[in-house]
């Protein structure tokens, strides 16, 4: 198991969510499931993250917030899709409003649904990311 | 032997520093009820740090943090090898200057405002340091650490009122609440990470090995306070820097963050009530 992957850090952004799914994030942060005995860090901050969290169906005011988060951090980096909404839209897919999943604006490698996702379907998502960035950071060496 | 000596200090000084932030977490994860991350993350953070791409915001913005680690480097030298107290004084703080001048180089608000909050930190924590050295020196009539723990009884006999105000002006220095205004682990709610919010890779692994330099520097006062000529005292002052540090840490976890105004007056005035007493006592009862 190489260092990348004992220590992914977060970096949660919400675009357009209910909040149902924040909570949910947070939760997983929270005692009862304390994420950070993997040693997952939720930072503030793109420039130290590792893992791009975003909850939400993106809407067009999110586009431009979303991509220039994803541009500020520092390779390799994995974005996690969390919600079904952030998966595929959900029940907003057809408003004329929102683009309907992450994927439409960026490269995602990890998929949560759940409407909102369970705390350990994120635990899960975030340890897979973390595995993904592994392998992206084997790529990136070899290059 | 001195080389090998300076050698030492520079490699075990942060090794020792990463683990004592390391066991800060898992305690701090305890207290709060948590599992905690493994002892050794820290160092799983650097490590991870230093294979991440480092995003270079300009020229100078890097090598900033680098002159600042090579200077508190420079202080924990002078500090451990024995060196004169007031010349690690000057160095610790002109390592801690060049790091401010890291935030103002990048025109990241967040970091601008960490940065102006660094200074007022400094400004807060200056008087208390000086005031240390100026007792220590009246105690051993010597600004030298190998000849202040040297002494017949430890400084802290004389100067207990200090050393209090000195625990009062301690979380500036290791970055906890309640005066973490700067750079926190904590403070991504505020100002994003403070002065550090535009370093990212290897440059990002350098100010977390600084701040290890410097946790241990500021347990290195604790210690000069409680050692003697006898090897007894350097034990009980070893475990003095853990009782500290271990309160520094309860205290980390009860308390807020207090606002620049009340962090710089209330320092202030500690550090000159307390200080000045007590060096009036001292040259009162003129030992």
């Amino acid at each position: 198991m190489s260092i990348n992957k004992k220590s992914p850090w977060v970096l949660h952004y919400d675009a357009t969510s209910c909040n149902g799914c924040d909570i949910e994030v947070l939760a997983s942060f929270s005692p009862v499931h304390d994420l950070e005995r993997f040693g997952v860090v939720n930072t503030g901050d793109p420039r130290h993250a590792d893992i791009l969290l975003i909850t939400g169906s993106v809407n067009r005011q999110s586009i431009p917030v979303v991509k220039q988060l994803y541009e500020q951090m520092p390779d390799p980096k994995v974005v996690v899709a969390v919600g079904i909404c952030a998966t595929s839209g959900g029940i907003f897919k057809d408003c004329y409003n929102v683009v309907g999943g992450v994927d439409k604006v960026l490269p995602v490698d990890v998929y949560v649904p759940g409407c909102a996702a369970r705390p350990q379907a994120i635990i899960d998502g975030i340890l897979k990311a973390a595995s993904i960035l592994e392998e992206k950071e084997k790529a990136l060496k070899e290059r | 032997m001195s080389v090998i000596k300076v050698i030492l200090i520079i490699i075990l000084t942060p090794l020792a520093g990463g683990l004592l932030v390391g066991f800060d977490r898992v305690i701090s994860a305890r207290m709060q009820g948590r599992q905690g991350p493994p002892i050794l993350q820290p160092f799983y953070d650097v490590l991870k740090l230093i294979s991440k791409e480092t995003i270079e915001v300009n020229r100078f913005h890097r090598f900033y943090v680098y002159l600042s680690l090579m200077f508190i480097i420079l202080t924990a030298v002078v500090m451990f090898s024995g060196g004169d107290i007031l010349l690690a004084i000057f160095i610790l703080s002109l390592g801690a200057m060049f790091f401010t001048l890291g935030g103002y180089a990048s025109w990241s608000p967040y970091s601008v405002v960490g940065a102006e909050r660094e200074l007022l930190q400094m400004m807060a924590y200056e008087p208390m340091m000086f005031i240390v050295a100026a007792g220590l020196y009246y105690v051993s009539n010597s600004f030298f650490v190998s000849d202040i723990i040297s002494q017949s009884k430890p400084a802290i006999v004389y100067l207990p009122v200090v050393f209090v105000g000195f625990i009062y002006i301690l979380p500036f220095k290791l970055r906890k609440s309640p005066f973490d205004l700067s750079v926190s682990e904590e403070a991504n709610q505020e100002v994003v990470q403070g002065i550090s919010t535009e370093y990212s890779g290897r440059a990002l692994a350098v100010i977390e090995v600084t701040h290890w330099y410097e946790t241990m520097i500021a347990l290195g006062f604790v210690f000069v306070f409680f050692a003697a000529d006898n090897k007894i005292s350097h034990l009980i002052a070893v475990l003095m820097c853990l009782v500290v540090y271990m309160f520094e840490i309860i205290l980390d976890n009860s308390t807020v963050r207090v606002k620049w105004q009340k962090a710089l007056s209330s320092a202030w005035i500690v550090s000159g009530i307390l200080g000045i007493v007590n060096l009036t006592v001292l040259s009162f009862f003129n030992f």
